[in-house]
């Protein structure tokens, strides 16, 4: 107690490593906070993959599936439709899909499937996550007086063809997200698994 | 009786002896200008509309369950079971349009009059703050009835988010607590919007009031009552032009808060959803994470934000640009003291271009407030069959957007390179005795 003179420099130094472990020990403690946010193991177990019938969808007719609570749709695109998608290139974003994010390697193609009329993609428009609508006639809308069918999305106005491929100059920057998915046999699909993974 | 007021009063005093000079400094010896006008009650109205919001909200948790289950049931249970339940929800939903309405209201009368100017920097900042908090806690509450419109308006927000490069898709995943809306994050929003923002909001509006008091309030001359004349008829070394905040403004701001009830009553009993404009009716419909709304579009409060993401396309593969404008017309409102380089306050003594200027805010605000709310994409068709409406919209909501934009950017040349000519401003309040 008898120290008169204070050492100024140990008083920092002491000063400064308490601050800097206490620091330390406070990030700490709040990364259990930040960490209880993520997604739950519950949550993340309802993310496995979904076989589906597609034997009933007509042609021209669209179906909507749930695979990890996300909607999936799946279209029976006629002849027709499909015979639109090439002239739609130059209106385009991405015509030619060269977004690998966007769609697995055995879909990166012209019409964007494993077999030309199937199409399956995530019904979720890349902008903000709304579902976009099926308008699948070929005829005027009021939002494309050249509409050559397609998905419109109600709540920025995003357009997409019938392949997924979003078109120029709206809100959404990527073609609608192609799942991984095989045929298991000419009726049923799997949602979750490459055809490579199934063997 | 008086007595015993007055020995637990000295009680106190003997104990805690800097609180009652605190009551005065804030209350009967604040001494604010004599010539507030109308656009001073919004002020104290938002203080009422927050504590209505308290009050009817702490009723509502007692009835409401925060669950992705029961959550939408409770609330009609509310609606039609609980006694008064209706009551008490309608003050609640109709008390945040209107506290809106009084915060707009409460921030265009600091831009007219240039209260955000120094030294009130600090009272614009925290009001900006304010603004902010109360937005996060209006988005959070609408999505607790896990109405249909609740869903896809979280889904929306929070995919702002994802914009963001890189981590955007890990962000949305970490607020949602899942891969879509889902219990999660109905829990985590119904925490923060019972516990943690109304602590944060409070707090706020109380540095808010201390900051104003520091500096001392503004007035519609923007004269500085503190640099004119001396003494009053309570101190002789108090501004000749101001008057104790209490009993003068208490009075002036009750009268305010009788005709504020009346269309607040009103609203309440004869048009809560105020057409659909207060409470969307597709929130009448349960959540549906397969359907979205036809016409998805935010409550009336947020729309010309929206609208000003929604005007903006994406480019280079991100759609990032719309939110950054969105979260960009709010910065630039915090940043008015420092953009607007004028030194003379109030409306009533700036230049032509500065009037012009604030009608064009006001307009292109409204207009893209419009547009946000799907009203043009309603019009445009009925007025000119003919046309086509994206096109129109686009066009319509761009050019408002730019216009909105632009006051920022002319406010600045125009005063910086002194191109203003101000009328001179008189040497105290307009209206002395």
């Amino acid at each position: 107690m008898a120290n008169e003179v204070v050492d100024h420099g140990r008083r920092r130094f002491l000063t400064a490593t308490t601050a800097v472990v206490g620091g330390v020990g406070v990030v700490a403690a709040i990364v259990p906070f930040i960490k209880s946010w993520e997604p739950s193991a519950r949550a993340k177990a309802a993310g496995a993959p979904v076989t589906v019938d597609i034997s009933a969808i007509e042609a021209g007719q669209k179906v909507t599936f749930a695979w990890r609570s996300l909607p999936v749709f799946v279209v029976n695109r006629t002849k027709a439709q499909l015979d639109q998608l090439p002239g739609l290139d130059p209106r385009l974003l991405d015509p030619k899909s060269t977004n690998a994010d966007q769609q697995p390697k055995y879909a990166q193609n012209d019409v964007r499937s494993v077999k030309p009329e199937w199409l399956v993609v995530i019904g979720l428009c890349t902008h903000l996550g709304c579902v976009p609508d099926f308008v699948p006639d070929i005829k005027p809308e009021p939002f494309d007086a050249n509409w050559k069918g397609g998905f419109f999305c109600p709540c920025h106005k995003s357009r997409y063809d019938l392949a997924g491929r979003v078109f120029s100059g709206v809100p959404a920057p990527k073609n609608l997200p192609v799942p991984p998915y095989h045929f298991v046999d000419d009726t049923h699909i799997q949602i979750g698994v490459d055809p490579k993974e199934a063997g | 009786m008086a007595n015993v007021f007055t020995r637990v009063g000295d009680w106190v005093n003997e104990r805690a002896p800097n609180m009652a000079p605190m009551y005065r400094k804030h209350m009967t010896e604040y001494y604010a200008p004599k010539n507030f006008n109308l656009w001073y009650y919004f002020g104290s109205l938002a203080i009422l509309v927050l504590v209505n919001q308290i009050v009817t909200g702490i009723f509502l948790t007692m009835n409401y369950k925060t669950s992705a289950l029961e959550a939408f049931n409770s609330v009609e249970y509310i609606m039609r079971d609980v006694e008064w339940g209706w009551l008490i929800r309608y003050m609640h939903s109709t008390g945040a349009s209107l506290f809106f309405v009084v915060v707009f209201m409460h921030m265009f009368r600091g831009i007219m009059y240039g209260s955000y100017k120094k030294p009130r920097e600090l009272v614009w900042i925290l009001g900006m703050l304010i603004f902010l908090v109360l937005m996060a806690e209006a988005f959070m509450g609408y999505v607790l009835p896990w109405g249909n419109m609740s869903f896809w308006g979280a889904k929306v927000i929070i995919s702002l988010f994802g914009t963001i490069p890189f981590i955007g898709d890990a962000l949305v995943q970490w607020i949602m607590g899942d891969f879509l809306p889902a219990d999660a994050t109905l829990n985590r929003f119904f925490a923060l919007h019972v516990i943690a923002l109304p602590l944060v909001l409070l707090l706020l509006v109380v540095l808010h009031i201390a900051a104003l008091h520091e500096v001392g309030s503004n007035n519609p001359d923007g004269v500085e009552i503190k640099k004119g004349p001396k003494g009053n008829r309570w101190d002789a070394t108090k501004p000749t032009d101001g008057i104790p905040f209490h009993p003068y403004y208490t009075v002036k701001d009750l009268f305010g808060v009788g005709f504020f009830l009346m269309i607040a009553a009103f609203i309440i009993f004869f048009a809560p959803t105020f057409g659909g404009w207060f409470l969307e009716h597709d929130n009448f419909i349960p959540a549906n994470n397969l359907v979205t709304p036809t016409h998805i579009k935010p409550s009336w409060y947020f729309t010309p934000f929206y609208a000003i993401l929604r005007m903006i396309p994406s480019y280079f593969g991100t759609a990032i640009w719309g939110v950054i404008g969105m979260f960009g017309s709010i910065l630039l409102l915090a940043l008015l003291p420092w953009i607007d380089r004028g030194q003379v306050r109030s409306v009533r003594y700036r230049g032509v271009g500065f009037k012009i200027g604030l009608a064009v805010l006001v307009i292109t605000f409204l207009a893209l407030g419009a547009v946000g709310a799907g009203v043009t994409a309603e019009v445009i068709p009925e007025w000119f069959p003919s046309v086509d409406v994206t096109t129109w919209e686009n066009a319509f909501g761009r050019l408002m957007t730019f216009g909105y934009f632009g006051f920022f950017v002319f406010l600045w040349i125009y005063t910086h390179f002194g191109f203003e000519k101000t009328k001179p401003v008189p040497e105290r309040v307009t209206t002395h005795d």
